[in-house]
This record gives C-alpha cells, sequence and structure tokens, in this order.
C-alpha cells in the first residue's frame, strides 16, 4: 500500500478503507520509534473494538506499546503471520506488517483522520 | 570480570554422564506403593553429576557475577547496602531453621517473640502503630497495604448501611458521612511500576499525575485530580528523584479532608531512618523492605521481606494471622473477623525477617540515625563529584540517591546511558539503575548508600570522568562496551521473539 | 560497623558538596518532621547479638516432628547450603545488567528446566514468593486468558491455598466454588456433573492435602471438556514417582518448591514454583530468563519477555511482583543437580515406603483406624478416638514427639482427624517410637 492511499491517527496507527471493510497497521514513523518489535498481542477475530480505544498491543524489548482502533467496528481477521515473525511490522509496516481487517460500524469517524500529508505535518511538528 | 576462571557456559545437563550420583542413601530403593495408573512413566530429564562436579559447576557460575560483596553496586532505589555477615550465621541457627510453620506455638516461642518485637521496634522506628511483617517482598507489602485501604472503604460503607454508630472512628482517618465507591489511587509519573500494577490488581484503577518541574507532587494538579473517587494517594518519600516530598504535610491533609488514605512507599526509608518517622509526615499506611533498608541480602533477586505498618484505624483488617502476647508468653491469633485474610500460605520469609532482627539488634537511635546521615552525604558526594559532566535532574541537594544524564558534549556523539552503563562494568563497577524513573530522559539513578567508603567513590567518580571523556574521544569503543566481561552485548531482540527458556 | 566514613571523612566530603554541615543538606524536610524522639534500646556488638540471638532460638523447641501438610522436613545436601551461601550470589541483585549476571541468569535458565522436567510442562517462571501464590496467581492467569468468572476448586486442597487465592480475588464478582470430596478424594463424575461454559478453572492438588493421590487425568479432562482450564497445584518430589501435571494434561502446575533443599524455617523463605503449556507463556508473570546469543555469537543468558512487567507495562501488567525467590530457586536447581533422576526417585520412594509402614502400624492401634483407602504418597490421615488436638499436645509434653497436624480446622468430622507425615527424616525406628508414644497416651486415655 502506498502512504498517500491510508488515514492516518494522531497515535500513529493507519488505516486502509475500502466499503465498510478496512486494513489497520502502524506507521513506519511509529515502527521506527518502537525499535525491534518482538510480539503483537492480536485482537480476537469477532471482538468489537471502539475508536480511540485499545484494540491490540506491540511489544519491543523494554516497552509495550497500546494500538488503538483507528474507527470503531468489528475485527474480521488478525494477521496471524506475525505471531511468528512480528519483525514484519519493522520490515514491511504498511504490506505485510499489517496487524488486523475490521468491518466498519461508524464510517463517519473516519472524517477526522489525518491524510498523508497532514500526518507528515504532525509527526514532523511532535517531533519539537 | 576473572581472569583466572575461563568463563564456561556449558549447562549443566551438557555436563552429564549416564549413571552419575551426587547423592544417594546407600540403601536399596523400596518399592512404591504407588498404583500403575497414578505413577509416573518417564525420567525427569535432570542432570546427573557427582557432588564435586555440581559444586564446581555452581561456583564457577557464582565467579560470573557482580555482587555486593565483590563490587560496588549503586543501584538507585534498590539500596545495596553491606549484608552484615552475622546475619548469615545467627538466622541459621538449628532452632530457627527447624521449626515447621504449624509447630505448636509453645514450640516456637523463640520466633515468635522475634517477630512480635521487632513489630513494635518498627512502629516506634516508622512512627506507625501497629504493623504486620507477612509480606514477603515489597510489592507484596503494597498490594497488602492497599487490601486494607480497599477493606477499610467496605466496611465504612458497610457501617453507613446500618444506623448503629461508627465503630472504627477513633482512629486518625477521618471519616465522611458519604457512601462513596472510592475506585481510583493517585499515582505520580515518578512512581515505581508495583505502585500502579499494584493498583490495578486489586482492582482499582491508576490515576497518574505528572510531577511539577522541581519533581515534587504538584498540589495544583493533585488538588484537580482529588475527587470523591479517590481510595489512596500513593507517594513515594523521598521520592525516585532521591527528592524530599516537602509538601508532604499538606498532600495528606487534602487526601483526609477527602476522606482518602495516603499510602507510602517504603522503598527510600533508608534516607529516613532514624532521622523522620513517617507516621509524623501523616501517612497511614506503608511498606518497609528488609533487603533495602535493613541489610538483608538480595539474593540475586530475592527473597526479601516487606512488612507493612499502619495508623490504628486500619489494625482490624491486618491480613490474618496477628501475633500476640499474653503473660510471658506468645501466641498465633487466627480469630479475626475483619482481616482481609490471608496472603501466603505459611508465616512470612521468616529467615529474612530474623537477618532484619539481628540488624535492629545492632542499632540503636544513634546508629540508625547514622544509616540515614551517611547516605545522604554519600549520595550528595557523588552527585557534586560528577554534577559538571553528568548534569543532575536537580540542582537542589538530594536524599539518598541522585538522578544524572549525560552531558550535552555526549549525547551529541550518540553516546547514551545504556552505553555509560556498559562501560562501567569494564570499570569493575555495577551499573548504576538506568533508565528509571521514567519521567527523566535517559535517567541514570545513583545510590551508593551509607556503607561504601570515601575511596570507593572517589574511584567511582574517577571512572565516570574516564568514561566522559572516553565517549568524547572515541564513541564507538563505548558503544560496544562491556568489552571484558564474559560476554558482549546480548540479543535481547532474539531471545524475546523466539523464546528459549528451558533445556 | 558498618559505615567506612570517619568523622574527618565526613567533613571532608561536605567540604566537597559545598555544605557546612549535614544539616544543610536535609533542609528540604521542613523542620517540624526533624527531631523525633526514637523510644528504642541501645544498639548491642556483634557478640552481644549472637548471643541474644541464640538465646532466643534455644526457646524454639525441635520435637520429633510428623507434621507436614504443605511445609515438609527434608534433609538438605550440606553442599546446596555451601554453595548458597556464596557472596557471589547472596549478595547479587536482580540480574538486569546480563553481562555482569551470566552466573546467576544461567542458575535461573537452570532452574526454570528442571522445573519443567519435574512437572513435564513446557514453561517455567523465575520463580514466585510461595506455593499458595504461585497458585493464585495461575488463577489469575486463567480469568485473564478465558475472562470467565467462575473458579471450582478441589475441596481436597490446601486449604492455606485457598485462603490466599480468594485474598487475591478480593473483587466479588468472582466466585469460588468447592467441589465436595469422597472418601478423600474428588470423584472426577461429580466434578463433570459441576462443571458448565461458565467455569474459568478447575483447581485441584495432587497429593491432595489428606495425602491422597487424586485421578488428576480424568479431572483435568473433565476441564477441558467444558472448555475450562486446568491448574493443578503438585509437591515437586512427589512428581519424581507420580503422574506428572504435563503428563495429565493441566495448563497450568504450581508447587511449593521448599521441598527442593529449602529448611522449614517457621514459613519461610520458600519458592513458589509457577508452569504452564507454551501458549501462555506471556500470561506468566514475574521474571524469565531465556538462553540468546552475544555480538559475538557466543551463549549468554537474559531476563526475557519482559513486557509483561511491572516495571515496564505497569497498571496493565500480569502481576505486580518485583523481587522473588531467585536465592531459593538456585537451592532448588543445585538440589536437583545433586539428586538427579536417580536421587529424587530414591527420594520420593523412601517417603512412600515410610508413609505405608508407618500407616500399617498405627494403624494397628486400638481404636485407631485409616480415615480413607486410598493410595497415599507421604501422608495420611489417622481417625483416632479422641480430639486430635489433645493427643498432639500430651505426645509432645510427655514424649517430645509432634505426631502430626490435627486437622480440626477443616471443621465438622475431623476433630479426631490427624495428619501424619513422613519424610526421609525419619527411619523405621522413629515410626515405632511414634507408634508406642500414640498408645501410651490413648491408653491414658482410656484409664480415665
Amino acid at each position: 500500500m502506498k502512504p498517500e492511499e491510508l488515514k492516518y491517527t494522531k497515535t500513529h496507527e493507519w488505516l486502509h478503507i475500502s466499503g465498510d471493510a478496512a486494513v489497520v497497521g502502524i506507521s513506519d514513523h511509529a515502527q521506527h520509534e518502537m525499535g525491534d518489535i518482538v510480539f503483537v498481542d492480536l485482537p480476537k477475530v469477532g471482538s468489537k473494538v471502539q475508536k480511540e480505544k485499545q484494540a491490540c498491543v506491540v511489544e519491543s524489548v523494554k516497552s509495550a506499546f497500546d494500538i488503538y482502533a483507528p474507527v470503531s467496528g468489528e475485527i474480521t481477521e488478525a494477521n496471524t503471520k506475525l505471531s511468528d515473525e512480528p519483525a514484519l511490522v519493522n520490515q514491511s509496516p504498511l504490506e505485510n506488517g499489517w496487524l488486523f481487517k475490521m468491518k466498519i460500524s461508524a464510517p463517519a469517524e473516519a472524517s477526522d483522520l489525518m491524510d498523508w500529508n497532514a500526518y507528515q505535518e504532525f509527526v514532523k511538528t511532535a517531533a519539537h | 570480570m576473572n581472569d583466572i576462571i575461563k568463563f564456561d557456559n556449558k549447562l549443566s545437563i551438557e555436563k552429564s554422564g549416564e549413571g552419575k550420583r551426587g547423592f544417594s542413601f546407600k540403601k536399596a530403593a523400596p518399592k512404591a506403593g504407588i498404583p500403575q495408573g497414578a505413577a509416573r512413566t518417564t525420567r525427569p530429564r535432570l542432570p546427573e553429576l557427582s557432588e564435586f562436579d555440581v559444586v564446581r559447576h555452581f561456583t564457577r557460575l557464582s565467579k560470573f557475577n557482580f555482587s555486593v560483596d565483590t563490587h560496588f553496586y549503586p543501584l538507585g532505589s534498590c539500596t545495596m547496602k553491606y549484608n552484615p555477615k552475622i546475619n548469615e550465621e545467627v538466622s541459621s541457627f538449628d532452632g530457627f531453621t527447624h521449626t515447621h510453620p504449624l509447630a505448636m506455638d509453645a514450640c516456637a516461642q523463640g520466633t515468635l517473640e522475634i517477630i512480635w518485637d521487632m513489630e513494635k521496634r518498627l512502629c516506634e522506628l516508622c512512627g506507625m502503630d501497629a504493623g504486620t511483617l507477612w509480606p514477603v517482598a515489597g510489592a507484596h507489602g503494597e498490594y497488602t497495604g492497599i487490601l486494607l485501604a480497599k477493606k477499610h472503604f467496605e466496611e465504612l460503607n458497610r457501617s453507613r448501611d446500618v444506623p448503629s454508630p461508627v465503630k472504627n472512628e477513633e482512629g486518625t482517618v477521618p471519616i465522611h458521612s458519604d457512601r462513596v465507591n472510592r475506585d481510583e489511587i493517585i499515582v505520580p509519573d515518578s512512581a515505581h511500576g508495583t505502585n500502579p500494577a499494584t493498583a490495578s490488581m486489586a482492582g482499582f484503577k491508576t490515576i497518574n499525575i505528572n510531577s511539577a518541574p522541581d519533581g515534587r507532587i504538584d498540589l495544583e494538579v493533585l488538588k484537580a485530580r482529588i475527587t470523591p473517587k479517590t481510595a489512596v494517594i500513593m507517594l513515594t518519600v523521598p521520592n525516585t528523584l532521591g527528592i524530599f516530598e516537602s509538601n508532604i504535610a499538606k498532600i495528606c491533609e487534602m487526601a483526609h479532608a477527602n476522606g482518602s488514605l495516603v499510602y507510602m512507599d517504603g522503598a527510600n526509608f533508608n534516607a529516613l531512618i532514624g532521622l523522620v518517622k513517617p507516621g509524623e509526615l501523616g501517612v497511614d499506611i506503608m511498606h518497609l523492605n528488609m533487603h533495602k533498608t535493613f541489610s538483608t541480602p538480595h539474593g540475586g533477586g530475592g527473597p526479601g521481606a516487606g512488612g507493612i505498618m499502619v495508623k490504628k484505624a486500619l489494625i482490624p483488617y491486618l491480613p490474618a494471622p496477628r501475633i500476640e502476647k499474653k503473660g510471658g508468653s506468645f501466641s498465633v491469633n487466627e480469630d479475626l473477623p475483619l482481616s482481609i485474610g490471608r496472603i501466603k500460605a505459611w508465616f512470612t520469609n521468616t529467615q529474612v525477617l530474623l537477618r532484619a532482627y539481628a540488624y535492629l539488634l545492632m542499632h540503636g537511635p544513634k546508629q540508625l540515625r547514622e544509616i540515614a546521615e551517611n547516605s545522604i552525604i554519600n549520595a550528595n558526594y557523588i552527585k557534586s563529584g560528577l554534577q559538571d559532566l553528568f548534569p543532575p535532574y536537580s540542582r537542589e541537594y538530594c536524599m539518598h540517591e541522585c538522578v544524572l544524564a549525560p552531558s550535552k558534549e555526549l549525547t551529541d556523539k550518540g553516546i547514551r546511558t545504556l552505553d555509560v552503563a556498559k562501560r562501567l562494568l569494564d570499570y569493575g563497577y555495577h551499573a548504576p539503575t538506568i533508565y528509571f524513573p521514567i519521567i527523566v530522559h535517559e535517567a541514570i539513578m545513583i545510590e551508593p548508600t551509607e556503607t561504601e567508603s570515601k575511596e570507593t567513590m572517589d574511584a567511582f567518580i574517577a571512572a565516570m570522568t574516564k568514561i566522559h571523556s572516553e565517549a568524547q574521544k572515541d564513541p564507538e569503543f563505548v558503544k560496544k562496551a562491556p568489552h571484558t566481561m564474559p560476554v558482549k552485548r546480548l540479543d535481547e531482540v532474539e531471545a524475546a521473539r523466539k523464546p528459549n527458556i528451558r533445556w | 560497623m558498618f559505615i567506612s566514613n570517619t568523622e574527618t571523612e565526613k567533613k571532608e566530603m561536605l567540604r566537597a558538596i559545598g555544605a557546612e554541615k549535614f544539616e544543610d543538606l536535609i533542609k528540604q524536610v521542613p523542620g517540624k518532621f526533624l527531631g523525633s524522639r526514637f523510644d528504642l534500646p541501645e544498639g548491642l556488638s556483634e557478640m552481644e547479638t549472637y548471643n541474644r540471638m541464640k538465646e532466643l532460638s534455644l526457646k524454639n523447641r525441635n520435637l520429633k516432628s510428623f507434621v507436614g501438610g504443605g511445609a515438609y522436613e527434608r534433609y538438605i545436601p550440606s553442599a546446596v547450603k555451601a554453595l548458597i551461601s556464596r557472596g557471589e550470589f547472596l549478595t547479587a541483585y536482580t540480574p538486569y545488567q546480563p553481562e555482569a549476571s551470566q552466573g546467576i541468569l544461567q542458575t535461573i535458565y537452570e532452574y526454570q528446566s528442571s522445573m519443567c522436567a519435574l512437572y513435564e510442562m513446557d514453561c517455567s517462571n523465575a520463580s514466585m514468593y510461595d506455593g499458595s501464590t504461585a497458585f493464585a496467581e495461575a488463577v489469575k492467569a486463567c480469568v485473564r486468558i478465558n475472562s470467565r468468572k467462575k473458579i471450582l476448586y478441589a475441596s481436597t486442597m490446601n486449604p492455606r491455598y485457598l485462603d490466599v487465592a480468594k485474598t487475591y480475588f478480593s473483587n466479588p464478582e468472582y466466585e469460588f466454588t468447592a467441589v465436595p470430596a469422597e472418601n478423600g478424594a474428588i470423584n472426577p463424575e461429580k466434578l463433570k456433573a459441576m462443571l458448565d461454559e461458565s467455569v474459568s478453572c478447575v483447581a485441584v492438588a495432587n497429593p491432595n492435602y489428606f495425602g491422597v493421590i487424586e485421578d488428576v487425568e480424568a479431572l483435568a479432562k473433565a476441564a477441558h471438556e467444558k472448555g475450562a482450564l486446568a491448574v493443578c497445584v503438585a509437591d515437586p518430589l512427589s512428581l519424581a514417582v507420580l503422574k506428572t501435571p504435563g503428563a495429565a494434561g493441566f495448563d497450568f502446575a504450581v508447587g511449593e518448591g521448599q521441598s527442593l533443599g529449602l529448611p522449614l524455617s517457621y514459613g519461610g523463605p520458600y519458592l513458589g514454583i509457577f508452569t504452564c503449556k507454551k501458549e501462555y507463556v506471556r500470561q506468566m508473570p514475574g521474571r524469565i530468563c531465556g538462553m540468546t546469543k552475544d555480538k559475538d555469537g557466543k551463549r549468554g543468558f537474559v531476563l526475557t519477555l519482559q513486557a509483561r512487567e511491572q516495571h515496564i507495562r505497569r497498571d496493565k501488567a500480569a502481576s505486580n511482583i518485583c523481587s522473588n525467590q531467585a536465592l531459593c530457586a538456585l537451592s532448588a536447581a543445585i538440589y536437583c543437580a545433586i539428586m538427579g533422576p536417580e536421587g529424587l526417585r530414591e527420594t520420593a520412594l523412601l517417603n512412600n515406603h515410610l508413609a505405608n509402614f508407618a500407616a500399617e502400624e498405627l494403624a494397628k492401634i486400638k481404636g485407631v483406624k485409616l480415615k480413607y483407602g486410598r493410595p497415599f504418597f507421604n501422608e495420611f490421615v489417622l481417625e483416632l478416638p479422641v480430639k486430635a488436638a489433645e493427643l498432639r499436645e500430651k505426645t509432645a509434653c510427655k514424649e517430645g514427639v509432634d505426631p502430626g497436624l490435627d486437622l480440626a480446622h477443616l471443621g465438622k468430622g475431623f476433630e479426631n482427624s490427624l495428619l501424619v507425615c513422613l519424610t526421609e527424616t525419619k527411619n523405621e525406628t522413629d515410626v515405632l517410637n511414634l507408634k508406642k508414644a500414640v498408645e501410651a497416651n490413648l491408653a491414658v486415655e482410656a484409664k480415665i
């Protein structure tokens, strides 16, 4: 996926929407800041998630990071490849390192997410 | 670390030889009276070694290890003081070690007397009304303390359901008349990780509050977060920056006016011992760490012991059992209707308490104060010796520990606290606590304790100074440290991604 | 004594700090809190301390004791005591700097491996406080995993373990229900009847509090049939000869490691053994050591999977445990290495043999019988014609023998029940002397 095709949260998750289905992952900036990912605690398929509430957890050696759902909905698939290869999140955050797929319940919630340009700007200002 | 003994990382199981024995009763093994379906069918995969093989294996392993006996160990918040040898000898007397936890009270009078007397002495030392020496670690004490608070509020609510007068009102804890569900615990961002973990383990919500720029609790922030839902404010005194919470009296007042309790994490009690009574500050519950303040050895991570001290109002809820003195004899009382219950199957880490008790016996009021005095002088001495190269978080005098960070000259070269810590190992010093408290960027937290000599601290300051200059001249060399340990930096990423945690 | 600084050095240091006197350093402490009086005795010298402690130790009276009930008198090989007394182990801290702690770390790895071998489980942590807190944490892990609220426990478990678990579950939304016993053990069919989809886990002990061997495999199977998890408390020494929790299919297995080289010491320090199946490794509380490589590819050890722990996860940690029982785990690792598979088996068989011999002999006494007709490991319950507590007091006073634990705390029907324990520290003569002591005191009773 190209970064331009994605929407972003202030907590550095990305969201790719097609219809009422969506894919969620973390940005390249986020994986870089987290360092080597050693484990992804994937969400249960069928569980409901709420916008800006914790959906899963990504762990590095010395830290754990909560990953928040960019929009509300139901988990339809988790990237089980990450169980054996958590490094995919580092190597390919936008492609093979996606975290989960979901069915969006409130599409309007996506409207306040940032586009690629806004996100880049956000990362730049947040660093200072 | 030790040039003479070559590092050998073979596992005991890899040295195993079939049929070797380290122990035998020298009798034919009797037949088992165990029915077939209930018996083990496999042989456990344990090493087969002679006794001498075992002794050499573990003695060698002991050599690949820093310890207080062998190295300066300035770990902040851990109080790695000298562990007197007399403690080891007296705690191992047969009379103590052979006593079963369910022995009749009449057969355990010596141990019971010690625990009873120790509780009394610690109450006096802390300015508290009663205590329990059940908890076996600081975190276990925290958990016990927070359960007491929980029970206290439950009982208050229960007493409000019936019109009879509140029984528990003679205590120092002011009681509010409204019935509320207090499910929040306020914890400052500089707290030990165990504080929020304890709060959530006991079913409370943690309310984190940011510290003021000087590292103390921001009274305005605290005021905004105290609500009728606040059960407890958890504080560390002195805090993890080594700074005394000067507004403590005001904080306790605010808490009590709101009907909340104040819990003090006593991990840093070494700064206060014989100097300040926490009870007089206004705290309601506190824990002590025998393996920090009271000189019992850390044993590579434990066992510790962590008694808690409380104010009068909380006494009825203390964990079961309690030791009581009647006439000249001591007994174990299990009949405590309001107690939070049992927190461990048997009495505490008794042998650890015996060590701490021996230490208490040797310290009268004068010697106790000397502990605090020297721990504070030593910490300030290191701080002032290093402050130009490793700027401290706070310029004011510290208590028993100080928090520093690498100077700009170092960070500009890409040198991180971790690199400094690893290089220290090459100089024969255990690293200080690093990256804690989390509110200080690249924190280096140093606690020399009272038992280190000026000579050792001078040498430590010299080593840190040398590392500072090395880091500027040859940063790559420092980044690759340690160079003299049995192993180089270890791959922690692979260890966590593909855990290999057994043979 | 323990402080090195002389008065001169203190002055020098204060000068270097830029303070005139010590009091300048503590100006941050409000004056009203300084100057408290401490009403404590003067400090003793080392020699006086030695003498005082000796005197106190002699106030404990160590009888010939047949008391078990979860803590056992064991023979501890001298090498175990010698090795754990080494200052390099004793006075080290948690191995947070792995390069300077390879010794301790490797011993933790060996401990974890030995526990996995004994319990036949996939993973072990580096230790918990004791068997009871390990049990409470295992039950907590179960409710975290399946979010169910009901806990079924065998009524044949050590009641103290249950007490602790209930304290650890201070939240009333969790419901603890006892599975009743039949003739000293749990009937798997009865358990099945009590199970449904709301049950988070089934907890059993083997051998149980009465020393009786349970049908563990059937109990674990029954739990799994209803999607519940299964937790087993097992004495590690018994596992040299008894079916292991791993072989029986348990998800979590815990135990009191005191049996592996630790003295009784009136309750501690002991050792909480915590093991589980590998799918639950991240639900384990406390420290875990892992093997890895250094930059040059050389074998080394580190603490791993730390993101579960309080110093990282804070309020979302699996547990608040920080200090554990590392030195006790080291004792256990050394004990296992010295005993080896054969030594452990020999010890376990000796325990079992002596217990069977004692049961047979004691049941010959008039009016005394075995309460349960089931196989046991090293403890059994006697039904006496008198209150067990009374017998205990009499034989203690007259013969200096503590014949066992009175089970009156279990309530109605247990007033006359005595739990007798045999370990390798006793022999046939001790058993016959015990028999004589019991006989003598029951006979006196009969005359009155």
